[in-house]
């Protein structure tokens, strides 16, 4: 035997081929002639083979209708001049709405919130309060946001026509809307707001569906919208989450009010 | 429709959505399985279908044309896939210092000695995904990139933001867990 046995981290460097030449060189010797290494790297490559004979997880059918109805909406123009960026597409109107309302949002918080303190003070107070304003913001546009989703899905629950219906218009909107929701889903997520992240998925699937469907439905095809809303309760879920937000927007304002009070009374 | 990808990007270049949506059409399916690989979550491979495809449609302008187009959203997917790991890296549960001997005791748990089930493709698909599922965000993202992307553990630690030694135990921790998972289905 050329040198003691190899470990199972020396095996997966020998496998990968991630071992100096030297090492490699050692490790192949010992494993001509030690059959309990043998033994031992026959196995690593029996699991590994596995791995590879293990077909990867497919995308659900239609996920490139899907795709592509999440993305378009975001996609910005490539030559055209910046104003019929805007003209043409009504989902990047959404967008710039939604920039612009963050804009001076922010900047109207900034001059409303009383500064408690000098500009020379403490800093972790002042990031404090920069959170609170931007969470204020925050509630305010994804509380504005769940009352247009939720109008488009009861519109969509109530319609009792018969015959083809003409979902065109409900589709622009869900298409409008899409956009903001992701932006909105991802940073319910990395605020680690669960319930309003999951709301908000599953809120962005029915958007995506009907963005993504034909703009004149069926009665069946509408139907199996209408089901597919209605098996989620995603009205209901929408509305509590929307309540929800109202009630943190007015937590929000009297915390507000009750600072400015106290500043008040100190001054 | 354009015919070949190397027309459909010279339209989109040009501002041609359908062009672009042919694209999406014709390559979103291999991204998402890219993606889910990586990510081992349906819904941050939708995710990273949509970002990959974003990045693409704004660096069109780099594209080489003689390139392939395949290949270099393939490359895309993979950044966008460990951007997003990476983003998560913080949010990694103990699962990181997961306790060995307490998944070995969970896999041998599962084990279901019956070689012959695995001759069907999806149940071996749902065993390597059970034993995937075991990793960590790290250890999966290490794992995919050495064993199906043929990154070095260098490349890895720079992809990942890991110094090499950390890169490489993400591999070994990775493959560990894997052969404590599948040996038993493996060795009958």
């Amino acid at each position: 035997m050329t040198m003691r046995h190899l470990s199972d981290d020396d095996l997966v460097l020998h496998y990968y081929g991630e071992m100096t030449a030297a090492d490699e060189q050692r490790a192949a010797g010992h494993l001509a002639e030690c059959q309990a290494c043998q033994h031992q790297y026959g196995s690593l490559q029996r699991v590994l083979a596995f791995v590879d004979s293990a077909p990867m997880v497919e995308a659900p059918d239609g996920f490139e209708r899907v795709a592509w109805a999440r993305l378009e909406p975001a996609l910005p123009t490539l030559r055209r001049g910046w104003v019929s960026w805007f003209v043409f597409s009504p989902a990047r109107l959404a967008w710039a709405a939604i920039v612009a309302v963050l804009v001076v949002g922010a900047f109207m918080a900034g001059r409303l919130t009383p500064q408690t303190a000098p500009s020379t003070g403490r800093p972790a107070a002042t990031e404090a309060s920069d959170d609170k304003v931007r969470e204020r913001i925050l509630l305010v546009d994804v509380g504005d946001h769940l009352d247009r989703s939720q109008m488009i899905l009861i519109e969509l629950v109530s319609s009792d026509s018969t015959g083809n219906v003409d979902i065109s218009a409900e589709q622009a909107r869900a298409q409008q809307l899409l956009a903001a929701n992701r932006l909105y889903r991802q940073t319910a997520v990395t605020t680690g707001d669960a319930t309003l992240a999951a709301v908000l998925d599953e809120l962005e699937r029915v958007l995506v569906d009907v963005a993504a469907s034909p703009s004149t439905l069926s009665h069946a095809d509408l139907d199996a919208v209408r089901r597919r809303i209605e098996s989620k309760e995603l009205v209901f879920k929408v509305r509590v989450v929307s309540s929800q937000l109202r009630e943190r927007q007015k937590a929000a304002i009297l915390e507000r009010t009750g600072q400015r009070a106290l500043d008040t009374t100190k001054s | 429709m354009p015919h070949t990808d190397a027309a459909a990007v010279a339209l989109a270049r040009d501002g041609d959505s359908e062009a672009f949506r042919s694209l999406v059409e014709r390559h979103s399916r291999a991204v998402y399985r890219l993606a889910h690989r990586m990510t081992g979550s349906p819904h941050d491979a939708e995710d990273v279908v949509q970002e990959t495809f974003l990045r693409a449609y704004r660096q069109l302008g780099r594209f080489e044309s003689r390139a392939n187009f395949g290949t270099w959203l393939h490359r895309i997917a993979v950044n966008c896939s460990i951007d997003l790991i990476r983003s998560r890296k913080h949010q990694e549960s103990g699962a990181d210092a997961a306790d060995l001997e307490h998944f070995e005791a969970v896999a041998e748990d599962r084990v279901d000695p019956s070689p012959e089930r695995l001759m069907i493709s999806t149940e071996v698909q749902e065993r390597v995904g059970a034993a995937m599922a075991t990793l960590s965000h790290m250890e999966r993202a290490a794992f995919v990139l050495r064993h199906f992307e043929g990154q070095s553990i260098e490349e890895i630690s720079r992809a990942l933001g890991l110094k090499a030694n950390a890169a490489k135990h993400s591999v070994f921790r990775a493959v560990r867990k894997m052969r404590v998972a599948l040996e038993p289905f493996v060795e009958g």
